[in-house]
């Protein structure tokens, strides 16, 4: 499996998603392709599968911290999409739709996952060591040490301040955009992303001496 | 002097806000809240640690492969209004109807045995085959369309015996269009399609599913058609293979 480091708010890959969500022409193609499949074409609904299974897969990763479940989450996302497209207005971006279906889906994992209580798994920490691009073998240590951490603050943060968290950094959405695709205030998605951004920051406080 | 408070600070990273430009001339004047903000901006920097692995590069045509034999095939409404499909229906079933009874007041031509090996005598073994085939479709269908059950009924038997006989069907369905017996095309494609759907379905399908399928059937004459079709290829059939 090869891995990609992704980047913050500014990277290209997030502008890249971003772009992804807000495409005007992409949409206007799904359109199309929505129609059909609602018609019964399989093959249309084929397209979109192609067309949004990688995003969907990066944000459910984000979402579950894990390879596997966020494969689940894809899996169950265009599953129930396909189940409920006579529901979907076509007016609307099936993008978004589908971002919120994906977004639902990962957060039912979360829950039954902490319900189960269960943690970073041995093999989850390993992907993410695994995820390295810096090969110097002074900074491997620390940057494996900072990607477990990171990894396990994810972790603690509840499924609503992870959804929101996820969407406003590593998607790049504004805080509006978040709380129309949470369903939620604009307020209560500013305040799940500042909580998170906190308990985040008390979970790294730890790594501040190598900070610079 | 008023100090941004936290979560003003965590919106100005993201370049969000309503009083950005005085949060940041504040932190060019408050060392506190400066060393508040770089440490949430090493926080969120941190953050990009966390590296999502890019999935196998044929990851699409895998979830596609995966999702396939889960997707429910679309509902009979959604393909045209119903009255259209039973219109369409009664009309075909009238006209086969018709075709079958002017086929058994017509004059059978004088029958000649082909010699094995030739055209007709593959031609034959197909009908053979063919008839075969439909008559073991018809009998799925039939027991689906006569079960009753008050539960969700379980029809994993059929639905393994729907997913035998599609493969069957679309090699007879593609033989029969190259040979240009359009009819008999005709009806293995809608058979197609009903097997495609109950090889699909839950393995649990409830009353109210059993009865949607069992209305459609009906309204495309479907049984009927085979059975027409079936006893067809057995009249032709019989006078070749006398046992």
């Amino acid at each position: 499996m090869r891995i990609d480091a992704a980047g913050g708010p500014n990277s290209p890959l997030t502008a890249s998603r971003r772009a992804s969500l807000t495409n005007s022409r992409m949409e206007i193609a799904d359109r199309a392709f929505v129609t059909r499949a609602r018609a019964g074409d399989t093959e249309a609904f084929r397209v979109l599968v192609e067309r949004h299974s990688r995003g969907l897969f990066r944000l459910a990763y984000r979402m579950t911290g894990n390879g596997s479940d966020a494969e689940d989450v894809v899996q169950e996302s265009l599953l129930r999409a396909y189940r409920q497209l006579r529901k979907f207005d076509e007016r609307a971006s099936f993008g978004t739709w589908l971002y919120r279906i994906a977004i639902n889906c990962s957060l039912d994992m979360v829950r039954s996952r902490k319900r189960h209580g269960e943690q970073l798994s041995a093999n989850d920490a390993a992907e993410q060591r695994a995820a390295s691009c810096a090969p110097a073998p002074d900074r491997l240590a620390l940057s494996g040490e900072v990607r477990t951490r990171v990894a396990e603050a994810m972790n603690e943060l509840s499924a609503a301040e992870r959804a929101a968290f996820v969407l406003r950094h590593y998607e790049g959405l504004s805080i509006e955009d978040v709380s129309r695709l949470l369903g939620c205030q604009p307020g209560a998605a500013k305040h799940s992303v500042f909580r998170a951004v906190q308990k985040l920051r008390r979970a790294l406080e730890p790594l501040a001496s190598f900070a610079k | 002097m008023t100090h941004p408070s936290e979560e003003d600070l965590v919106l100005n990273y993201y370049a969000e806000g309503n009083n950005r430009s005085e949060t940041e001339r504040h932190l060019g004047a408050c060392e506190a809240c400066r060393a508040l903000y770089d440490s949430v901006e090493i926080t969120l920097k941190r953050m990009d640690a966390l590296a999502v692995p890019e999935p196998v590069s044929d990851f699409e045509a895998r979830v596609w492969q995966r999702l396939l034999p889960e997707l429910p095939l679309p509902k009979f409404p959604l393909l045209a209004p119903a009255w259209r499909w039973v219109t369409a229906s009664a009309a075909l079933a009238f006209m086969l109807g018709l075709a079958f009874l002017a086929g058994r007041h017509y004059p059978e031509p004088a029958k000649r045995i082909p010699p094995v090996g030739n055209p007709e005598s593959r031609e034959s073994l197909l009908e053979v085959a063919v008839g075969d085939h439909l008559e073991r479709s018809q009998m799925v269908l039939t027991e689906l369309a006569n079960t009753s059950s008050s539960g969700p009924l379980d029809i994993s038997f059929e639905q393994a015996r729907a997913a035998d006989l599609l493969g069957e069907n679309r090699l007879y369905r593609q033989t029969a269009l190259g040979a240009g017996d359009a009819l008999l095309a005709g009806v293995l494609d809608e058979l197609e399609r009903v097997l495609l759907e109950i090889a699909h379905a839950p393995s649990q399908i409830s009353p109210a599913e059993l009865d949607e399928l069992r209305l459609r059937l009906q309204a495309e004459g479907l049984l009927f058609k085979l059975r027409v079709l079936g006893a067809n290829v057995r009249n032709q059939e019989q006078p070749r293979n006398p046992l």
